[in-house]
């Protein structure tokens, strides 16, 4: 069940993707639409993290393209946000919250210039948006998971972008943290931006998200979350591991193969 | 001393001028690069290039026939910076780890740089002496020639962390985001590469190939003890590098048989030394004057509690009680039990009379609410948390210490004022 749209926020067309010549995501094509939060979920493994990195252009692509609005990632970048997974970066760093939310304007500042006054108001009002406006002071390290998340929400807030790439928000955060997160995202959504978010709780799904994405080192399914979201699907998804896949990537490590002849 | 304090402070002598800014300067400059590559976690990268420059000083030797400084630091750079990228090649295209691929990187630039000089040395070549203080440093020895070199350096490494600080700042802390809002990530990284390379080629012309790691890491390491923002790290770090920079000549102004490049260093030690032990809050004397703050406030509060319960029992919470009554209630080591009745004698919690020991009224609050918190605890344990009331009490322990006036309004709200804990023992209010 896999569904195209016209004229989507996202388009991801014959993707591929290894590391170290083992492909972890095979052939993925996919369309997302505008002011969806769509969910990707999938067992552990199988590269939802992955996908967004590629998208981002965080891993070189052994195969495929990926537009955004119809364009190259490097033209639409200022239209573009993203919030890696939380654990990615070591906390104990020397910054105080408000730092750490304004690095999402140091692209629109451009280099070698100063943060104006304008970007600190852009900051304070992404953590107020968050419900961490008492903490902007606060040095990282004495935060707890949940407000680190909403940390880095705020971050990608004041990058005031049209589309949002979020690797797992909710991972190991408290309920209050993840109604919040939800429900700011709905917001977003109602305002014409497009979230796709990794997710890791099947539960919440139906809730959350308007659209699926299943993934398994393949693609399963791309839908409209009512249609996708089936029992049948999420078997293909989550059951029957996919040996013959996993031995056929581990001999292209070996033998060192490219993911695709040169024409 | 007086009289050798004023003559080196005076800066009269051009030899002590040249000594103390080269020192400085350089100290400075490494100290500032070093925080990053402190935060970055690759401390190792400035031992690597420091070791790595010795072959590029030997080869521009041989290329050119002199000693110019400048011509050395052209070598020095290009070999220091080639070390890095063999560094990075071996990490990404083989399945040697980074610890391995550093050790190789250092050890093999490092003997060629060893089998250079050894060559140049016994090439009869007259200019060569000298060569070889690069490997211990020469500081005391600087020259107008050499600050010139050190100065520029200096202004150019500090000019690029003024002008990339907040995308040194991000690639440090989140290079992955940086990359995703497109910071150019691979050319940041050259620019702080390129300017950790020259920090160690300046460096090692006063402390030498060995302690450039320790110019680099310790200023950071001592800072970061003391801040928690970057901005004030890198100007608290400067400090302390500039502060090792004059004492390090100052000291070996006075004594000629001691080396400035050195006692740089071990002055700098020394202030990382301090701050690990004294740093407020993250420095270890901190934490153990805590860790001891809290062990006296378990004990006392679990001598008011033994109090407390001897009064349960006898309905008499007042009367003075003998040593052997508290010890029976519960255990203390009898330093312990001694050191803790002076110290609530002392603060007026118990009076001491003849031997024996009585609650004050201050006391027997104190120690009630210590058993109330207790009996609360367990409680809430076993109806929210459904724990079986005979695994609850040594939880309860604990936590009768922990809760603040705050958490117990809320804890008796919630359980509603009870009056009995689990095992049906009276809960005691005020």
């Amino acid at each position: 069940m896999i569904e195209q749209v016209q004229n989507p926020a996202l388009e991801i067309h014959d993707l591929t993707v290894s590391y170290d010549k083992k492909p972890v995501l095979w052939g993925i094509d996919l369309s997302v639409p505008k002011g969806a939060i769509a969910g990707i979920v999938g067992p552990n493994g199988a590269g939802k993290s992955t996908l967004i990195k590629s998208v981002m252009g965080l891993v070189p692509l052994s195969s495929g393209y990926v537009k955004i609005f119809d364009e190259e990632l490097n033209t639409v970048r200022k239209r573009v946000s993203y919030v890696p997974q939380r654990e990615s970066v070591d906390w104990d760093f020397p910054a105080s919250v408000l730092d750490v939310v304004m690095m999402g304007r140091y692209s629109k500042v451009g280099l070698m210039r100063r943060l104006r006054k304008a970007d600190l108001e852009a900051a304070r009002y992404a953590l107020q948006q968050v419900g961490m406006e008492k903490f902007e002071k606060r040095q990282i390290s004495q935060l707890s998971g949940g407000q680190q998340q909403r940390v880095f929400l705020a971050r990608a807030l004041t990058q005031q972008a049209d589309i949002y790439f979020m690797d797992e928000p909710f991972a190991g955060v408290d309920a209050a943290t993840e109604k919040a997160i939800i429900q700011l995202l709905k917001e977003m959504a109602s305002q014409g931006k497009t979230v796709i978010v990794v997710h890791h709780d099947l539960q919440s799904v139906a809730t959350y998200f308007d659209w699926i994405i299943m993934l398994n080192l393949r693609l399963v399914a791309s839908g409209p979350t009512e249609k996708a979201f089936s029992q049948e699907l999420l078997e293909e998804t989550y059951g029957g591991k996919l040996t013959l896949l996993t031995e056929v990537g581990e001999l292209m490590k070996k033998g060192q193969y490219p993911t695709r002849e040169k024409q | 001393m007086k009289e050798v304090f004023i003559e080196f402070f005076g800066m009269q002598n051009p030899n002590v001028r040249y000594v103390v800014l080269g020192s400085v300067l350089l100290s400075i400059s490494s100290a500032i690069v070093g925080c990053f590559t402190f935060l970055k976690k690759k401390a190792l990268v400035g031992d690597v290039v420091s070791h790595a420059v010795l072959p590029g000083i030997c080869l521009s030797f041989i290329v050119t026939g002199t000693k110019d400084p400048f011509m050395l630091i052209i070598g020095a750079f290009i070999t220091g910076w080639l070390s890095i990228l063999v560094m990075d090649y071996i990490v990404q295209n083989s399945k040697i780890k980074e610890d391995t691929a550093t050790g190789l990187a250092l050890s093999v630039f490092f003997g060629i740089g060893i089998l250079l000089l050894t060559v140049i040395q016994h090439s009869g070549n007259a200019a060569q002496s000298g060569l070889d203080s690069f490997l211990f440093g020469k500081a005391a020895a600087l020259i107008g020639k050499d600050l010139l070199a050190f100065g520029l350096i200096a202004i150019v490494i500090l000019a690029t962390v003024f002008l990339f600080y907040k995308e040194f700042k991000l690639i440090c802390f989140d290079p992955d985001y940086a990359e995703a809002i497109g910071v150019p990530v691979k050319k940041m990284e050259m620019l702080l590469t390129s300017i950790t390379v020259m920090a160690v080629v300046t460096g090692i012309q006063a402390v030498g190939v060995v302690l450039m790691a320790a110019m680099l890491i310790t200023p950071a390491a001592a800072a970061r003890f003391w801040s928690d923002r970057l901005s004030f790290m890198l100007v608290l770090a400067s400090i302390f590098a500039a502060l090792s920079g004059v004492s390090g000549a100052f000291i070996s102004y006075t004594t000629p048989s001691m080396p400035t490049g050195p006692w740089i260093v071990m002055v700098l030690s020394l202030i990382a030394v301090f701050s690990f032990f004294f740093a407020p809050g993250k420095g270890i004397i901190i934490k153990l004057l805590k860790r001891r703050k809290i062990q006296m406030q378990l004990l006392e509060e679990n001598l008011l509690k033994s109090f407390y319960k001897i009064g349960e029992i006898t309905e008499d919470f007042k009367a003075a009680r003998s040593n052997a009554e508290l010890k029976e209630v519960r255990r203390f080591s009898s330093g312990q039990f001694r050191e803790g009745l002076n110290r609530l004698a002392k603060q007026g919690f118990i009076k001491r009379n003849n031997g024996t020991w009585s609650l004050t009224a201050e006391g027997l609050q104190k120690g009630r609410r210590v058993v109330r918190l207790h009996r609360l605890w367990e409680l809430y344990l076993t109806k929210y948390l459904r724990i079986a009331p005979d695994h609850v009490h040594e939880d309860a322990e604990t936590i009768e210490h922990v809760i603040t006036p705050e958490l117990e309004a809320r804890l008796e709200k919630l359980l509603e004022y009870p009056d009995e804990d689990p095992h049906s023992s009276n809960i005691p209010y005020n």
